[in-house]
């Protein structure tokens, strides 16, 4: 029977893991390797990495570190920092990781994820949707971690990407992000239900119910989490922690 | 296995080979990785990995000059093969991906998932689903009915000879997700990116 993905995504500051609410208040959690090697023998289903400064200092997610987690994973993973270019998806992948996770030149420029697509194949190409309230007026898409609003709502670029031939679509809540109290559900129905590709929900995940929430209520057909897998508890005490192989089950959830 | 037995992973320019490499380097079984006709003539078995699209493969398997290669090796010598994913589905007659002519090792069509209920069983099926094992195989040997692995695809094999089919999987609709026909081997799901069950079913192949 298929079920929804549970996936870790880890954040990335010069190559150690950090933990964020709302973006900001960024906390050192630990070595990423020595995650991975952890998620391995929880034999966690996929893991996300995700280098934060990467885009605002126009340099790439370092091909080193890629290289190292493909050494260890025994699960697929995917990569997402600073990719602009059909040779960076090439090398990032190359270095072993299955999918390549894009946000900011996406929403500043669509048409990249259509050559991104056409060449590499849709399963490769995972767009991280980044979702926060304008001042003024309804959700927009942002860029840049969370720094630059785009043009673009929600649903409109969902669409847009799954028409340029994204395989899967990342939609996170700015906000929820770090809060550990609950998916923004009704954002994260409003894209599924506009496409028909796969959505991972992210951005507030707290507990397992979270995940039920977002699975049934939300449709996403993958279940991602940052907080939840590095803290312990809602205390934020640093614990690296998968549910096992039953509390993994739908029905349990 | 003896020690000149040799896999050889085929480069067609298709994603990332090294993690089934890394597989069979852990369990000290002999392997390169080679985009070379000369390579694939002097391999003992072959590992046909693949993502991405199509025609787009088959066009570099032909720029390569591999296929010639491939069906003296697969066909005429009767080596073992193991397709993975875009791999497997590369020896079916034909894809509707790209409309391109495959391989034709197997009396199969490549389709895309035509699916009903698009709420919850969205397309590409990327994630962790069960395979029930339909006939013997030594490549399933060890591995239990139902275990799950990881898949990434939007496309699968239509088999014309169900005894062909290996392990079946359900994603709205039940499609083939292994094969076997005498020396040919195929997965659409990535036994290197699967855990344990997946390292066993790699090292299966490697002493069949």
């Amino acid at each position: 029977m298929f079920r929804p993905r549970i996936i870790p995504v880890l954040l990335l500051r010069d190559r150690v893991l950090v933990k964020s609410i709302g973006f900001k208040d960024h906390r050192y959690i630990g070595d990423p390797i020595n995650a991975v090697r952890i998620f391995n023998d929880l034999k966690a289903d996929e893991l996300i990495f995700l280098d934060i400064e990467a885009s605002k200092n126009d340099r790439l997610v370092s091909l080193d570190f890629v290289k190292d987690v493909g050494e260890e994973a025994r699960m697929p993973f995917g990569v997402g920092g600073g990719i602009r270019s059909i040779q960076d998806i090439k090398a990032i992948t190359n270095a072993g990781a299955e999918k390549v996770v894009i946000n900011t030149c996406a929403g500043q420029n669509p048409d990249f994820i259509r050559h991104a697509a056409e060449t590499f194949g849709s399963t490769t190409i995972v767009v991280c949707i980044d979702v926060k309230k304008k001042l003024f007026g309804g959700q927009r898409i942002w860029v840049l971690n969370g720094r630059v609003p785009t043009k673009f709502a929600p649903v409109d670029f969902a669409k847009l990407m799954e028409e340029n031939g994204a395989g899967e679509l990342i939609v996170q809540s700015v906000e929820r992000d770090g809060t550990m109290q609950g998916y923004d559900v009704e954002l994260i129905r409003s894209v599924s239900s506009a496409v028909s590709i796969p959505v991972i929900a992210l951005g507030g995940a707290g507990t397992c119910e979270h995940f039920g929430d977002a699975y049934r209520n939300g449709r996403a057909s993958a279940l991602a989490a940052g907080s939840l897998f590095v803290y312990q508890n809602k205390k934020r005490g640093v614990l690296i922690n998968y549910p096992d192989k039953n509390e993994r089950m739908v029905e349990s959830f | 296995m003896t020690l000149s037995s040799k896999v050889l992973i085929v480069d067609y320019g298709t994603g990332n080979l090294n993690s089934i490499k890394r597989i069979l380097d852990r369990s000290k079984i002999h392997s390169i990785i080679s985009s070379q006709a000369k390579d694939v003539l002097s391999a003992d078995k072959i590992i046909l990995p693949g993502v991405g699209h199509f025609g787009k493969a088959m066009a570099n398997l032909k720029q390569l000059d591999l296929v010639g290669a491939l069906n003296e090796v697969v066909m005429i010598r009767r080596k073992p093969v193991l397709g993975v994913c875009l791999g497997m589905q590369l020896m079916a007659l034909r894809s509707q991906e790209g409309d391109a002519d495959g391989l034709g090792w197997l009396d199969a069509e490549t389709v895309r998932f035509d699916i009903s209920d698009r709420q919850r069983y969205k397309v590409p099926h990327v994630g962790w689903n069960q395979v029930s094992i339909k006939k013997n195989s030594s490549l399933m040997s060890g591995v239990q009915d139902l275990s799950e692995f990881y898949f990434a695809h939007s496309y699968y094999l239509r088999m014309n000879d169900p005894s062909d089919v290996l392990n079946e999987t359900t994603y709205e609709t039940t499609f083939t997700s292994a094969i076997e026909k005498d020396n040919i081997f195929g997965v659409q799901y990535h036994p290197e990116k699967s855990h344990d069950v997946g390292v066993r079913l790699i090292t299966n192949f490697a002493a069949i």
